[in-house]
């Protein structure tokens, strides 16, 4: 298997993590998709940071303070490019994608929603981007409904135009499933969804780390990503239309999200910082832009040939053991480099447990997608998610190594 | 081959005791493992202080549902002040293999389930100790 685009040897070179030994195997990390390795790049960045520019940003006079601003405003330029974003403005930090979206919920949400209104999101979903719709929701007696999966987990097409209707005034859909792996069709969806009049909110915490993004060419109204997720660390991002950000009350009060404070009202910021109360995190929003340097340098359409080859060739070599039950489409151009599966005769605590033993690191539950597993009938799955670092050589040992479980759990 | 699961653990994972529901229990408690969610529900039967009958239900992993199957044996017969002494060392000396925190978890479901039902919700007074 050859990957024109992108040199993996030379890739997992960058990645200290991997070149180590757990349980005496070789580290095989496939646990991408609840948070990323770094690069060398990012880990020196905080190193640079803490050592020689360390300051709180904005408002200080001298030099610490002025480059500490400039790296972390420039970061936020570089993120903004990244996902074509028309101005900085746009880009809101926030602490992950949860709290993008709950900031979403409480503030456009909560001034715009009300009793009788439609809320829709997909049985998809994570648990972030369905718990705050549902907070809110129940505070304003308005209903959250839901665009239903078929049996390879992708969303009902004639669902997009009977649930998303005249009184639908949100929509809030993942770009990728972190267990299905679905990607969307989040085109269709966003048409239809400003056809109504209604918001979009994009959950983009799987598509932004794996895939080009470009929010002009999506037109979505809000997008929320993870830092953490894509080489990064643990910081999140918010992007947002200009005109609906200016619109919106502000999130948390505090500092630096005012322009004046008096004793009976103040005036806020101007955008982005109207949204980023108190002191951010400096650090993680600086080295952000490393790990943005780090995903452009390889090329975001690289990145997706190299999972969605990956994907293709783990679904094949899965295919090929007897009774593994696969979650979501068995197309590799549908889906993400996510693989959640079961087999009947281990759960997949014990399942992980033995992987762990091999040095390989996969996930074990319901990945913050209860209604999802629920809707199949699973009470938990184990979930195999690949990233830049991952290579045909690590499938052949997840496969193996699942044999080894079935051997053991052979019914004597 | 994996001293995590020995034969001892596979065969009550496979072949578990005392597995079922009892109509008319005179307990009946279900709780979840919020690692995975998974599931137990425990029925006793009681004549006076002393459970004659114990039947276990839900799914769950080899550990947590080992751990029911064994610990369901061990308390049919034993009063009810005696199963309020059964603590986490009990469990983890009973299954007899490593476990790590996570694990212990699981491991610790069966018991924690069983000891509301004897205490009432919210009122073990190890359920602080249990978990850690
Ligand atoms: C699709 C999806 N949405 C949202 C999240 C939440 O991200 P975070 O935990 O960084 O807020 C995750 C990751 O766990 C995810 O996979």
């Amino acid at each position: 298997m050859t990957q024109p685009g992108l040199n993996i040897s030379a890739i997992r070179e960058d990645f200290p993590i991997l070149q180590q030994t757990v349980h005496g195997k070789p580290l095989v990390y496939l646990d991408s998709a609840a948070t990323s390795q770094k690069p060398e790049t990012v880990i020196r960045a905080f190193d640079t940071y803490y050592r020689t520019i360390n300051a709180n940003i904005h408002r200080g006079v001298y030099t610490l303070a002025e480059e500490a601003t400039a790296q972390y405003e420039g970061a936020r330029k570089k993120i903004q490019k990244f996902i074509n974003a028309k101005s900085f403005r746009e880009m809101i930090y926030t602490r992950n994608t949860t709290e993008a979206l709950n900031l979403v919920a409480q503030t456009w949400g909560r001034a715009n929603i009300r009793a009788g209104d439609e809320i829709v999101s997909t049985l998809l979903e994570h648990h972030s981007n369905i718990v705050p719709w549902q907070m809110l929701a129940q505070e304003k007696g308005a209903t959250l409904n839901f665009i239903e999966v078929d049996a390879q987990g992708q969303l009902l097409p004639e669902q997009i135009a009977s649930v998303i209707t005249a009184r639908t005034k949100l929509v809030a859909i993942t770009m990728m499933s972190n267990v299905a792996g679905t990607i969307t069709p989040i085109d269709a969806i966003i048409a239809r969804a400003h056809a109504v009049g209604a918001v979009v909110v994009v959950d983009g915490a799987q598509s932004v780390p794996h895939m080009p993004v470009d929010v002009q060419a999506l037109d979505c109204d809000f997008l929320a990503f993870s830092g953490h997720k894509m080489l990064g660390p643990f910081i999140g991002v918010l992007y947002g239309k200009r005109a609906l950000l200016e619109a919106m009350p502000p999130f948390l009060g505090g500092g630096d999200m005012i322009r004046e404070v008096h004793r009976d009202h103040s005036k806020w910021n101007e955008l982005p910082w109207k949204f980023e109360a108190g002191t951010p995190s400096v650090a993680e929003g600086i080295v952000m832009g490393a790990a943005i340097d780090y995903l452009s340098g390889l090329g975001m359409a690289n990145v997706r040939a190299h999972e969605r080859e990956l994907v293709a060739y783990a679904l094949e070599k899965f295919a090929a053991v007897d009774g593994v039950r696969i979650v979501g489409p068995l197309d590799p151009d549908a889906r993400g480099g996510v693989i959640a599966f079961e087999i009947p005769e281990a759960h997949p605590h014990d399942i992980a447990q033995i992987f762990d033993r091999e040095g390989i690191c996969v996930r074990a539950g319901h990945h913050c997608a209860m209604p999802l597993h629920e809707h199949y009938g699973l009470a938990a799955t184990t979930r195999a998610s690949f990233y830049i670092y991952n290579t045909p050589d690590e499938v052949d040992r997840l496969i193996a190594t699942l044999k080894k479980v079935r051997e053991i759990f052979k019914t004597q | 081959m994996d001293d995590l699961y020995r034969e001892l653990i596979l065969d009550h994972y496979q072949h578990p005791h005392n597995h079922g529901e009892i109509p008319g229990a005179d307990i009946s408690v279900e709780d979840s493992n919020p690692l995975c969610g998974d599931k137990i529900r425990i029925d006793l039967k009681l004549q006076g202080d002393t459970v004659v009958d114990v039947k276990f239900n839900g799914k769950g992993c080899a550990i947590s549902q080992a751990s029911a199957s064994m610990l369901t044996d061990e308390i049919i017969g034993k009063t009810l002040d005696e199963i309020k002494t059964l603590d986490k060392q009990f469990v983890l000396e009973m299954l007899g293999i490593p476990l790590g925190p996570s694990r212990i978890k699981c491991a610790l479901l069966p018991l924690k389930v069983i000891k509301v039902g004897v205490y009432g919700v919210g009122a073990n007074p190890d359920e602080d100790e249990d978990e850690s």
